[in-house]
């Protein structure tokens, strides 16, 4: 069994972005993370036939707005302006989370500091003492969208895999995570265990010396 | 009876000491800036804030803050990049926090103008923000028992009202505008253009005017500049 290394380098965050881009099905509904995760709405397109949902309150939501363009009242989850699309729509904020917690959003995509094989995520606090908690709407999208990527550097700024036998940070959710995209290699989690689906720049074997988890081979 | 108020100063004159206000906005967009400027200059003190976020810059909400005029904050996301009032004000033990998942909030104001006690949801399960509540399996996943959140007054910005009280929006403003204008005990809604009754097409109308106590036109909303960053 050998797993596909389909790049010859580790990804950039851009290049990640393509690639879980491309993931998307055509006519799925997704919401897209502060960070990282937003860079992927860059590789979508109008024949991508995806809509972006923004949880404060847009369905149809475009690329960031510049200029003239700029209005104060149509923001993005991070706050930035950003433009319309054709057919978007907008609500309140009771019913963005409704449809996000209705199961009706495809999928998200979220930053992670830490996953686990249990899909458990934890995403919003660091559990140092000092740190001043706040979730935002992480926990809603975790647990709310009918399936939830994480899309991250494999390993944290302290040299750390942020991929863990049990996450020992605050959770975010509880066995949400059934993807994982990471600058080294794409990882699938069923059944309690991580399955690596393709690597960049790196084979297998080494890979598995790279974490202190069990890693499978794709099938 | 809808009250046309006519300034903001007047609108806000009810907030009284120790009460529970919530305020609308996501960032800037849907904030009442000049309500909350009038509720600075009014004096009330001891207040509850539910907003979703804890102030920006050193306008508004943080101003308010800073002002040591907050008692509690309930919101989802308190700390970005130019929250450094309420930072300080958290950091010296100077105000309470109680950090809600944003939908979890957005259901629970929407619960309190519904009449709704309380209600379960699968959001912030095995979580610390679920720690001490109810969990029930239900429909096969785990739910927490969260519970209405009233106010006694909210503070939201519209776009445009009718003489009937009746709402419309723009864009994403919208937020938490329609459900804090039904949680809260008095409702206080500052628009951009008042009109006549049948102004606004019934069609359209997104806030019923049933839900509204106080009307006040500010002509031209001022805006702050949009924070260079910071998260949901």
């Amino acid at each position: 069994m050998s797993v596909p290394r389909t790049r010859d380098h580790p990804l950039t965050p851009h290049e990640l972005a393509a690639v879980v881009a491309r993931d998307i099905p055509a006519g799925s509904y997704v919401n897209l993370g502060i960070g990282q995760p937003t860079l992927v709405s860059d590789h979508l397109g109008p024949a991508d036939h995806v809509t972006l949902h923004t949880e404060n309150g847009m369905l149809g939501m475009g690329g960031l707005a510049h200029g003239e363009d700029v209005d104060p009242d149509l923001t993005n989850a991070g706050k930035a302006p950003v433009l319309e699309t054709r057919g978007c729509s907008y609500f309140h904020h009771a019913d963005s989370f409704a449809m996000m917690r209705g199961g009706h959003l495809d999928c998200c995509v979220l930053g992670a500091f830490q996953v686990d094989r249990e899909g458990n995520l934890a995403n919003w606090h660091t559990g140092e003492p000092d740190a001043i908690p706040a979730v935002g709407g992480a926990m809603d999208l975790a647990t709310g969208a009918r399936q939830t990527f994480v899309m991250m550097g494999l390993m944290a700024r302290d040299g750390r895999p942020k991929l863990v036998e049990r996450c020992t940070m605050p959770l975010t959710g509880v066995a949400c995570v059934s993807r994982v995209y990471t600058d080294l290699a794409v990882f699938e989690i069923a059944d309690g265990r991580f399955t690596v689906r393709e690597t960049f720049g790196i084979g297998f074997d080494e890979l598995v010396g790279r974490v202190d988890v069990a890693l499978a081979p794709a099938a | 009876m809808l009250e046309i108020a006519d300034s903001a100063a007047a609108a806000v004159a009810p907030v009284h000491d120790g009460a529970c206000v919530m305020i609308g906005g996501f960032g800037v967009a849907g904030q009442p800036v000049e309500l909350i400027d009038a509720l600075i200059a009014q004096g009330a003190s001891g207040l509850t804030v539910v907003s979703n976020n804890a102030g920006n810059g050193d306008v508004g909400l943080a101003e308010l803050i800073r002002l040591g005029r907050v008692r509690k904050m309930i919101c989802s996301y308190p700390r970005q990049a130019d929250s450094w009032h309420f930072d300080r004000k958290y950091r010296a033990g100077q105000i309470e926090l109680e950090v809600v998942p944003q939908g979890n909030l957005a259901e629970r104001i929407r619960a309190a103008g519904a009449g709704i006690g309380a209600f379960f949801t699968p959001t912030g399960y095995g979580t610390p923000l679920a720690e001490g509540k109810e969990v029930r399996e239900l429909d096969g996943r785990h739910q927490v028992l969260e519970h209405a959140l009233h106010a006694d007054f909210s503070l939201t910005r519209a776009h445009r009202a009718d003489r009937a009280g009746n709402l419309v929006y723009r864009k994403t403003a919208r937020n938490f505008g329609p459900v804090m204008a039904a949680a809260a005990g008095h409702s206080i809604v500052q628009v951009a253009e008042l009109v006549e009754r049948g102004g606004i097409d019934p069609e359209v109308v997104v806030t019923p005017g049933i839900y509204v106590d106080t009307v006040v036109r500010i002509a031209s909303p001022g805006q702050q500049d949009p924070p260079a960053g910071g998260a949901a």
